[in-house]
């Protein structure tokens, strides 16, 4: 999850995420070497004794530097483009789970068998115990199997909201009338934060979404208890 | 024709990928579904026909269609 100070992405717990974080450090990489390049010919071009009052001109550098440029564009795009693709493959859900987005908490709802449906409001500060994380902690999660793909409709009751999973690699608008949708897959069980991500009025940055995925038997056994409980 | 209805409905585990909605809006489909049961719930009873087939619809619509949604056009 996110730490204080945090540089880089989190780990990745989705095969998707795993490609985008690839690709990320791929591009950056190339992004600091021109960068660094160019840094080296400005400072050395202010700073020489050499001068020339004659035009210069060279064919030869100027067809490097276009074909060379253009084959690093060429090296970017080809992994974006599969990872682009790769988000969009079919895969054949095992699973639907619906999140509404309202003012200014988060429902699920898991109606594929029985209608199993709960919200999830944020642990207010005040009320945490020792274990739990400010700000990110609910009194709800959305529990998912692993290794199982999950289909999530995504949609807002009142205003725009936004999901966000950083380490799954899901982003995803909640727009009132329209139901979006992303898939994923958990990789390993685990406990993994995101916050609402669109503007949404005073408590914006206070309806965090929890998801816990766990082993398909132990899930089946939530969705029991939860359906006895709600 | 029944059997593979019936067959289909137990192993049902969640509305399958729909080639007619590939992309990210899926408001439509969860639409299409809802329309299409209640018209083959119509045209099936009166037919006198059993309503089974229908189940399918049902089955599809309520995995993808939020239940505010449902609740909403039913009050209505």
């Amino acid at each position: 999850m996110a730490y204080p100070l945090q540089l880089g992405l989190q780990d990745a717990t989705s095969p998707v995420m795993e490609e985008l974080i690839q690709f990320h450090d791929h591009t950056l990489m190339i992004a600091l070497l021109v960068s660094t390049m160019v840094f080296y010919t400005i400072l050395t071009s202010v700073t020489t004794k050499l001068t020339n009052k004659n035009m210069l001109d060279s064919q030869g550098i100027e067809t490097i530097w276009t074909i060379a440029p253009a084959l690093i564009l060429i090296l970017i795009a080809m992994p974006s483009l599969r990872v682009l693709y790769m988000m969009d493959e079919v895969n054949n859900p095992h699973l639907t789970v619906k999140t509404i987005g309202h003012q200014w908490y988060w429902s699920y709802e898991y109606t594929d068998y029985k209608n199993l449906e709960f919200d999830s409001y944020m642990i207010p500060t005040q009320d945490l115990i020792p274990r739990q994380f400010r700000l990110f902690d609910t009194d709800h999660r959305m529990v998912v199997p692993t290794d199982s793909p999950v289909r999530m409709l995504i949609t807002a009751d009142d205003v725009i909201h936004s999901t966000a999973v950083p380490t799954l690699g899901v982003k995803m608008d909640a727009i009132p009338g329209r139901l979006n949708q992303t898939t994923f897959v958990v990789s390993h069980p685990g406990v993994f934060y995101g916050q609402c991500s669109e503007i949404c009025g005073a408590n914006h940055s206070f309806m965090p979404i929890t998801v816990e995925a766990i082993p398909l038997i132990h899930f089946e056994d939530w969705s029991t208890s939860m359906l006895a409980k709600i | 024709m029944a059997e593979d209805i019936k067959a289909k409905l137990e192993n049902y585990h969640t509305a399958p990928f729909d080639t007619r909605f590939p992309n990210q809006n899926q408001t439509k489909n969860c639409w299409v579904n809802y329309v299409d049961y209640h018209r083959c719930q119509n045209a099936l009873t009166a037919k006198g026909a059993d309503t089974t087939p229908c189940e399918w619809y049902r089955r599809v619509y309520t995995s993808l269609c939020p239940m505010a949604w449902i609740n909403s056009v039913i009050h209505e």
